[in-house]
């Protein structure tokens, strides 16, 4: 291992700006002659526009302009799409009803885009929009999953009857049904997946800008994938060729799923700026974020899982509602089919499963991918299962998890996942050892005495990662494929410069990446920069989220050195005047085998672009290569977090006493990021548990729309996490990563229920474990143990 | 926010000109209240008279058997304070767990005091030791000013100039936090002075701080936790309820906080 | 519109503003200081937080017009001649922060922190110092770690202190 190479904790070239004050988010961005846009948002939750007069605004001080759904459609602007199409159990596709960027006559939940009001200021712009007349004919709102489509319920859109987008299955109902008839032992649970907003700390924002002389768009925006946005801005909703518009996704503060989508603000920035012929600027606030950016999970859920006498799994059934909002957000529609079903089987041997999933339209924000993305959800039902029914079996839950892993791979699931490498038992003796299980009495006998309750609990999560092998999504209905790709230049003096279609808004790819380079070609990494998130820069590329840019993103980058090291022996050869077959590399440099004759990388640089060693019809000058990567199979992090809680009996208030992580992530390029990547995770998982949670009231107004209402975990809400790392090298890509993201957001919160539970003696607890919500438990249970 | 004329008086008098002068007019203390409350669209003054400069309101001082606060001492300060510290600590506790570090670095007790916020810890501080609102016209027992939440006795152009606290002979604050906004759920200020013991609440109940008559009268005879763990919890009639905590719920934090405060008086 | 003036970072600047221009507004949009971020409307995430006269404010919940003759320090402002204050080089050196948006409040929250508490701090002090910091990224492990870590470097550098 080189000093900044693989493996290497290497501190973060992109830290330098940020701890300086000088990143460049969008809204750091001005562009000359900038106008400022405003969005008139509906305050029903559900409503037909009968009037909507914009003229009294026209005439306020500083209006440029003001567009409502009547101009978007004028101009033939498309809807928002949702790119994966999900079919039903009888085949037919699903319903998606229209998303206009602007309403057409009809608003479906608080804050949905009613007009846009453009002005020289944004106080001005905000001002104008009181003036903006609407009238309303408000409709009964339909904001409860469990019932939303029962027959009454007030119908969101038209062509999806019973308010259900589609009603999915997977697995083998026949075989589990059978698992169930013999089964000795058999745990239920109901479960509710609370709904979260994802919370990155800069608010989304876009600058849409169009160049009348060159007739072209550009739009700097707060997107995890730039490409994909020019592609569905382009191809489906219309705004211009995809040549014609340059995206721009500058540093981003943070994403967690929430900037993957398209969405209605920047859509209308980039057509607008054409009307009005001036830079458009949209900056979100935070209560416009909560009522606006793409919320997660929101789950109800019945599963049950059989087992035989001794407590092996014998199979699994679950039916889940899932919530996707009042529109179809981009990705949605996958995340509770195809990056939850395949995930059912966690870390078990389970011979049989079958899962429904019912996916509801509700006059709520739309919901999609968040951290995780149908993986915690999964793990949330697996988990809580497994816990619960080894306490009814009355066995120890490591044990009885150890029992029931998978100890072979490959291991095909029934669920269509092959697990390709793993060892999951290893990584739990190892969490146990970590997190001196042996001891927990000890400690929880201390606890008691200073009157606090004590649990433990675990969480041995699974989850698809490396999104994703393109012929395979195609096949369950993605609209696009799920490659990476890379360009390694190489300058004349040595230096590089990597060109990659994953996107870092958080992450540290500027330094991961720049490691695998510089450990490759021996370079120092001050000479390695890695460019990305500019789409007149970089080749097509699909962007991150899905923890796919160690495992895919750097995979085509590896593909791209493989090529440059290939050209750059043969350069070596000519420079060195010897056969290729006897040119090594090896430290950054070539060297003829059995002589002392050599060249460094940068020397070798020089020589493919001076070409004085070679001719045209020898060799091509340069040293410029590009590669697509597709994976060949979904990678399988997993791991084990325990968790311990401490549980003030007056008050309710859950304190994490002690949190111990061990994750199998295949190949670990930095360490140190890494941890950071499991630290954030876990911060955003025990938020779920303990505070999170986004609430409706029966009208559909969110209640939690500010930082005042909705919980977010701060410094001293969260415990010193404990990490160990137990590697298999996952067997599908180069390097044998497996990826990190959203690990944390996956194992935390059915470890922090686990241990609630454990700590109060039964099962009946909700996410999130509020102190309210735990002091109820414990008067249940008091009142149970009173009436026993 | 809407636009507004900013104003800025150099003393306490120019001020008091200025609120008599000017129509629809906010008084700004330390904003920090008030201004996430003008950039929500919520208030639209035409005038806001910034106190920021005015030097005289911004005193600690023992008076006799009191400790006077100006209006505009920053909650910092008050945390910080040793005269505060040495005379009434638990009043440099409460005021250490006001909002957080920033915000106590600028809001103010004449701020906190004004507005009455249902979930403010210094009301309960005030009521429980029976503080004296001083303005620029008169001094009101605290007893007649707190009116009900975001109610006070203060009549337009008044002004607080300061608070007085009566020392007492023990003191606690005990405050439950909000989960997201981190005001009090509940917070419980018990104070004992002159065989009198005060239990004042806020955070509970619907109508803004108020004293738990009956801690009281179970503590008048003995200042301690038995007569307290003998009490029953209060009523959930009149407790607010939200998202955050159920009336149930906040009464029994009531009678939780009310216990914690007491034992943290009485030095455990 | 009242006209302002006041030291940021050390320049003499002054501008005419609304009377409801925010600090922040002031720093960002008219002296082009970004580095100071807004996450919230309710100040709570901390992302704002600057110095005014030696002491962590938060700018979204302040006029700029009440700091008329103010100093005011901003994270543009603390590192000294290119050399890097000893918290922002923790920040770094301790993986403190991953999208970087909160961590010039961070940062400026850090150094008040240490101004206020001294260089020795635990760890529970600094979790709940930071009461008025939110971040989304990191779970806070690593910046507790960096606090405690650039408050110590911090003593041995007195310098850093007296750059306000």
């Amino acid at each position: 291992m080189s000093a900044n190479g693989i493996g290497a904790s290497v501190r973060r070239k992109e830290d330098h700006r940020f701890i300086t004050g000088k990143g460049s988010y969008t809204d750091d961005i001005n562009r000359e002659g900038q106008t400022h846009a405003y969005f008139l948002r509906s305050p029903h939750a559900h409503a037909l526009i009968k009037r909507l007069d914009v003229a009294a605004a026209r005439q306020a001080p500083g209006v440029v302009g003001i567009f409502t759904g009547d101009d978007l459609a004028a101009d033939k602007v498309g809807g928002l799409i949702c790119g994966w199409m999900i079919h039903n159990k009888d085949g037919s596709p699903m319903s998606a009803g229209a998303h206009p960027a602007l309403a057409q006559g009809k608003v479906r939940y608080v804050g949905d885009h009613v007009a846009v009001i453009i002005a020289e200021t944004y106080s001005q712009a905000k001002d104008a929009a009181d003036l903006v007349e609407v009238d309303y004919d408000v409709l009964p709102a339909c904001v409860d999953l469990a019932s939303a489509d029962s027959p009454g319920q007030p119908q969101i859109h038209d062509n999806a009857a019973n308010n259900t987008v589609y009603n999915f299955h997977l697995g083998d109902k026949a075989a589990t049904d059978a698992a169930f008839a013999r089964a000795a032992h058999v745990t239920k649970l109901d479960l509710v997946n609370n709904r979260l907003v994802p919370n990155a700390m800069e608010p989304r924002a876009a600058i849409g800008d169009y160049n009348s002389g060159e007739d072209a768009f550009t739009l700097y925006t707060t997107s995890q994938n730039p490409h994909v946005a020019r592609l569905i801005l382009s191809a489906f909703i219309g705004l211009a060729p995809e040549h014609k518009l340059r995206v721009i996704a500058p540093d981003v503060g943070g994403g967690f799923g929430s900037k993957i989508f398209v969405y209605a603000e920047e859509t209308v920035c980039v057509w607008a700026a054409k009307k009005v012929g001036r830079p458009v600027k949209w900056v979100a606030d935070r209560t416009e974020e909560f009522l606006c950016v793409a919320h997660g999970r929101d789950h109800v859920t019945h599963a049950e899982m059989a087992m035989d006498e001794k407590g092996r799994i014998l199979g699994l059934r679950v039916h889940t509602k899932a919530n996707l909002g009042a529109y179809l957000s981009t990705f949605s529609s996958a995340v509770p089919t195809y990056l939850y079903a395949p995930l059912l089987s966690g870390q078990y041997d389970i011979p049989a499963i079958y899962a429904e999933v019912d996916a509801l339209y509700t006059n709520t924000s739309p919901v999609d991918a968040y951290r995780g993305a149908g993986r915690p959800e999964a793990t949330f039902v697996v988990e809580r299962l497994v816990e619960v029914a080894s306490r009814q079996l009355g066995q120890d839950p490591a044990q009885f998890r150890m029992r029931n892993f998978v100890k072979s791979w490959p291991h095909q699931t029934p669920v269509i996942m092959m697990y390709d490498a793993g060892d999951y038992a290893g990584t739990m003796r190892k969490a146990l050892e970590l997190a001196d299980y042996k001891n927990f009495g000890k400690r929880k006998r201390e606890s008691a005495r200073k009157g606090m309750l004590r649990g433990i609990g675990f969480s041995a999560y699974i989850e698809a990662c490396g999104i994703a092998p393109s012929a395979a999504v195609g096949s369950l209905g993605a609209g696009v494929g799920l490659w990476e790709s890379a360009e390694v230049r190489v300058n004349p003096t040595g230096n590089v410069e990597v060109l990659t279609g994953s996107h870092s808004h958080g992450q540290g790819h500027e330094t991961t990446f720049a490691q695998l380079v510089a450990g490759r070609l021996g370079i120092p990494i001050e000479q390695v920069s890695i460019v990305h998130g500019d789409t007149d820069k970089v080749q097509f590329g699909m962007g991150t989220y899905g923890s796919r840019s160690g495992a895919v993103g750097m995979s085509a980058i590896v593909k791209a050195l493989d090529k440059i090291e290939a050209k750059a022996k043969k350069v070596a050869a000519f420079a060195l005047e010897a056969s290729e077959a006897d040119i090594e590399f090896k430290d950054g440099r070539f060297s003829v085998a059995g002589t002392d004759k050599s060249l460094a990388f940068g020397e070798v640089a020089l020589q493919a672009y001076i070409a004085h060693k070679f001719t045209g019809a020898q060799l091509e000058p340069g040293l410029k290569e590009g590669a697509f990567y597709d994976p060949t199979n979904f990678t399988f992090p997993a791991g084990v977090h325990i968790c311990e809680v401490e549980i003030d009996t007056d008050t309710g208030v859950t304190q994490i006493a002690k949190w111990t992580a061990v994750d199998d992530f295949g190949t670990i390029i930095n360490p140190m990021i890494v941890e950071g990547q499991v630290h954030g995770g876990i911060a955003q998982g025990i938020g779920q548990a303990l505070i999170e949670n986004a609430i409706y009231d029966k009208e559909g107004q969110l209640v939690t729309a500010s930082f005042m209402d909705y919980g977010m975990p701060r410094a001293h809400d969260l415990p010193h996490l404990e990490l160990g790392f137990n590697t298999t090298p996952a067997p599908s890509n180069p390097l044998g990563i497996k990826g990190c993201g959203e690990a944390g957001a996956i194992a935390a919160p059915p470890a922090v229920i686990n241990a609630i539970t454990d700590a109060l003696g039964h099962e009946e607890i909700a996410m999130p474990a509020t102190p309210q919500a735990v002091w109820k438990a414990m008067q249940k249970s008091a009142m149970k143990i009173a009436a026993e | 926010m809407y636009a507004f004329d900013y104003h800025r008086p150099q003393t306490l008098r120019q001020a008091v000109n200025l609120i008599g002068r000017t129509e629809d007019s906010k008084v700004l203390a330390g904003g920090q209240t008030l201004i996430p409350t003008l950039k929500a669209r919520l208030a639209n003054p035409a005038n806001l008279i910034d106190l920021g400069a005015v030097p005289e309101l911004r005193a600690i001082t023992q008076k006799g058997k009191s400790i006077v606060i100006g209006a505009m001492v920053r909650h910092a300060e008050v945390a910080e304070s040793p005269l505060v510290k040495s005379a009434i600590p638990a009043l440099a506790d409460l005021a250490h767990l006001i909002g957080d570090p920033h915000v106590r670095n600028r809001g103010t007790i004449g701020g906190s005091v004004a507005n009455n916020d249902p979930a403010a810890d210094y009301p309960a501080a005030c009521l429980a030791m029976n503080a004296t609102i001083i303005t620029t016209k008169r001094k009101i027992p605290v007893d007649q000013y707190f009116q009900g939440m975001f109610t006070t006795a203060l009549e337009e152009g008044e002004l607080i100039s300061a608070v007085s606290f009566p020392i007492p002979s023990r003191a606690a604050y005990a405050k439950f936090r909000n989960p997201a906004s981190r005001y009090a759920l509940v917070g419980v200020f018990v104070a004992v002075k002159s065989g009198e013991t005060r239990v004042a609440v806020t955070g509970a109940s619907n109508g803004g701080v108020y004293r738990w008559t009956e801690a009281e009268a179970a503590l008048k005879p003995r200042f301690s936790l038995a007569p307290i763990e003998r009490l029953a919890k209060p009523p959930s009639t009149n407790m607010n309820s939200d998202i955050h905590a159920s009336a149930d719920y906040r009464a029994h934090l009531v009678y939780v906080m009310t216990k914690r405060a007491v034992a943290k008086a009485l030095g455990r | 519109m009242p006209k302002i003036s006041m030291t940021v970072n050390s320049k003499q600047v002054s501008a005419t503003v609304e009377g409801r221009t925010l600090l922040v507004q002031l720093l960002r949009d008219t002296l082009r200081l970004t580095g100071t971020h807004v996450g919230c409307d309710t100040s709570q995430c901390g992302a704002c937080v600057v110095h005014v006269d030696g002491e962590a404010v938060k700018s979204c919940t302040c006029l700029a017009a009440s700091c008329e003759g103010a100093h005011v320090t901003t994270i543009e402002g603390l590192a000294q001649g290119g050399t890097l204050h000893p918290m922002q080089e923790a920040f770094r050196e301790h993986h403190g922060l991953q999208c970087g948006y909160c961590t010039p409040g961070m940062i400026m929250a850090a150094v008040d922190l240490v101004n206020r508490k001294g260089f020795d701090l635990d760890e529970q002090l600094i979790r709940s110092e930071l009461e008025g910091n939110i971040c989304r990224c990191t779970g806070y492990h690593n910046i507790v770690k960096a606090i405690a870590a650039g408050a110590a470097n911090m003593s041995a550098q007195p310098v850093a202190r007296a750059a306000e």
